[in-house]
């Protein structure tokens, strides 16, 4: 059941350049209710684009000269907090394909991978210089190369590092496990059995 | 001699199922939690893919995030919230999963309600779709928060796909200063080795302090772990946790008691056993401790001065800079006597019937300040029934308290339970993040229970000590 390997992300950036930028700032929690992930969307960084009457406030995620935007570049410790996957569901329905930072806290990151969202971490000198060109540049291309483990932008390549078990997940195809899990379940059967939970092993399902 | 091995080694090595392609471990869970905000979705997907709930009796649900605190009349007002709590009623009773549902005497936030029925047990692997998981952990428990896709490959495998983090031991030792709570250790820690300080990691907390705590207290400290970027965090178990679960409905009778508590007392670490990193932390330094910014790595002790952008490290700069202007606060300025609109007791990290009993204890006879909203949400309608039965709802009404039904309140917001405006909040929950509260320009200040009333009963950020006394403060 392997899927679509994921080798790159492409395309222009949207810089938020600021530490430990927190989910419940991707997407707030009133954006939490509903029984899907189809409108989410619509909720990424919404108090921090909009104002109470929802008029903009100048975020860079509104800057029409970055609509189709493919990369976040930001700073260390991204999607700290709540483990809601509505913050990359957001992300990704929003249009967006991979993120450099300076780290990534650990739920999120989990999170984005199992979604297929790159995940990539550049020191911070290399961050700075992407996000200077794409504040000059708008249509500046950034490519986060999964392979190569790098990012190019603006003529420049800097070294990107994105964790080995994600890395294998996105390059093979099997950045979703859930076909993989699956495949283990006569093995997990065993083990449930072993620790006296009520399956029966060598059952169909 | 076998090498010492430590808790987290032996648990996450017997819960092993194999080795995916890609390098993680397939873990197995012990025992999954699920709550109506993060789990349809995941009922969607299984649904998606056409498998089944492989092990139903090992997932538990209840509804905490959503539900009003201030009624419990259906239907709710909100619609979106009936929705939810209908979608985890049909998704519950179609495969047959444990529902403690409102009404049915158990309900409560999800991190409270495993410990009190005993299915939280030492040495086993838990999962629920909220990063406060990490409170299971005080168990000997190595509790995961997950996302929605991690909640359907629980239901549908009883696994996940993992990478073994690192071990660091966070060793406190000696005796708390009076007027100092295990809400104040974690947000010490979590300011000394900063909010992603954590990253790569999971916590141990050992030492004499740790040693010395209720269940409720080492609760207080694990469910902060994910604060400071930890994925887990977790206390050996002990006399302690053994005497807590002893004869709750989920733990184990008579003879197989027994067999559990030798089993679970072989799983504690062993002394010389490896971890990655050590830090060591004197509990004589622990000061009652406040957030002044917007992440829980941003705390002062109470008696200190709001930091200054100029005194700030360079990378550090902007971050303090923006905190000051949402907190509308001065850098240099005492953080002691600011002003608070709304003071808020309650959460996953605070609302355990110990908290109910000091704050009962300082609270009796005093009055929460006119212009201050007061607000107690019991963490679970057991603590509730429990305060009911001590008194302690009297004593916080007496006071000015509004007294709630079990719920996650105002910890998130999903509920009416909200801040308006830019209203400053004292608060005994988790999270100081903009916006947290439900009010996008919203303040929060976090601190202990004790410190919450402290300032409700002053309408400003106090030192509970000199508003209490420290004896009377004592833990």
């Amino acid at each position: 059941m392997a899927l679509t390997p994921v080798t790159e992300a492409r395309g222009t950036a949207v810089p938020i350049m600021a530490n430990d930028i927190d989910t419940d700032r991707i997407i707030p929690a009133r954006y939490l209710k509903a029984v899907t992930f189809e409108t989410m969307g619509e909720g990424l960084f919404y108090d921090e684009r909009f104002d109470a009457d929802g008029r903009s406030k100048g975020h860079p995620l509104d800057d029409p000269h970055r609509a189709g935007a493919a990369i976040i570049v930001t700073g260390d410790n991204f999607g700290c907090g709540s483990s809601r996957e509505h913050a990359p569901q957001s992300i990704m329905r929003a249009g967006f394909k991979g993120m450099i930072a300076g780290s990534f806290a650990e739920i999120f990151f989990g999170n984005c991978t199992t979604l297929g969202l790159v995940c990539a971490v550049v020191d911070e000198a290399g961050r700075n210089e992407i996000a200077a060109l794409v504040e000059r540049d708008p249509s500046a291309e950034v490519v986060i190369d999964v392979t190569a483990q790098e990012v190019r932008a603006g003529g420049k390549t800097y070294r990107a590092s994105i964790r080995d078990t994600a890395r294998e997940a996105l390059l093979t195809g099997y950045w979703d496990p859930i076909g993989e899990l699956l495949e283990g379940v006569e093995q997990v059967k065993a083990l449930a059995a072993a620790r006296g939970y009520p399956v029966s092993v060598g059952e169909a399902r | 001699m076998n090498e010492p091995r430590s808790l987290f080694d032996k648990v996450w090595d017997s819960h092993t199922v194999g080795r995916l392609r890609n390098g993680q471990d397939q873990l197995f869970i012990d025992t999954h939690l699920i709550h109506e905000v993060t789990s349809p979705q995941a009922f969607g997907m299984l649904e998606d893919l056409g498998v089944d709930v492989l092990l139903p009796e090992r997932t538990f649900a209840t509804v905490d995030h959503i539900v009003p605190t201030h009624t419990r009349v259906e239907p709710f007002a909100d619609p979106m919230a009936a929705a939810m709590i209908a979608e985890l009623r049909k998704n519950t009773a179609k495969h047959g999963i444990t529902f403690f549902d409102v009404g049915g005497g158990r309900q409560g936030i999800v991190h409270m309600v495993g410990p009190e029925q005993g299915i939280t047990q030492p040495g086993s692997t838990i999962a629920c779709g909220d990063s406060h998981t990490s409170t299971h952990g005080a168990f000997g428990a190595i509790a995961f928060g997950i996302g929605t896709s991690q909640v359907r490959d629980v239901l549908a495998t009883q696994t996940m796909a993992m990478s073994k983090p690192k071990l660091r031991r966070i060793e406190v030792n000696g005796r708390l200063r009076p007027g100092v709570y295990a809400k104040d250790v974690i947000l010490h820690i979590i300011r000394t080795l900063g909010v992603k300080g954590g990253i790569g990691y999971a916590y141990e907390y050992a030492g004499t302090t740790f040693d010395a705590m209720t269940m409720e207290e080492r609760m207080t400290v694990c469910n902060m772990s994910i604060e400071g970027g930890a994925r887990c965090g977790y206390v050996n178990p002990d006399a302690t946790t053994f005497a807590y679960l002893d004869g709750r409905p989920y733990s184990p009778k008579g003879a197989a008691w027994d067999a559990a508590v030798a089993s679970w007392k072989a799983l504690a670490s062993e002394p010389g056993c490896r971890y990655d990193d050590v830090v060591v932390i004197d509990a004589v330094d622990v000061p009652p401790t406040v957030t002044w910014g917007i992440n829980p790595g941003q705390a002062i002790a109470i008696d200190e001065l709001v930091p200054t952008v100029e005194g700030a490290p360079e990378h550090d700069k902007a971050g303090v800079a923006e905190a000051l202007a949402h907190m509308k606060l001065q850098g240099g300025a005492p953080i002691k006597g600011t002003k608070v609109d709304v003071a808020f007791f309650g959460s996953c990290t605070n609302a355990r019937i110990t908290d109910f009993i000091e704050v009962a204890k300082v609270m009796k006879g005093r009055k929460v300040h006119p212009g201050v909203q007061a607000i107690a949400v019991p963490g679970s309608h057991l603590v509730k029934l429990e305060c009911e039965k001590l008194g302690i709802d009297a004593v916080l009404k007496e006071a000015g308290f509004e007294w709630r039904e079990a719920g996650c309140s105002m910890c998130l917001a999903m509920n009416p339970d909200k801040l308006v405006g830019d209203q400053l909040c004292a608060s005994s929950s988790n999270r100081n993040f903009k916006g947290r509260q439900g009010s996008p320009t919203g303040r929060t200040v976090l601190m202990s229970p004790v410190m919450v009333a402290a300032a409700a009963v002053t309408g400003v950020v106090s030192d509970a000590r000199e508003v209490f006394g420290a004896g009377k403060a004592v833990a």
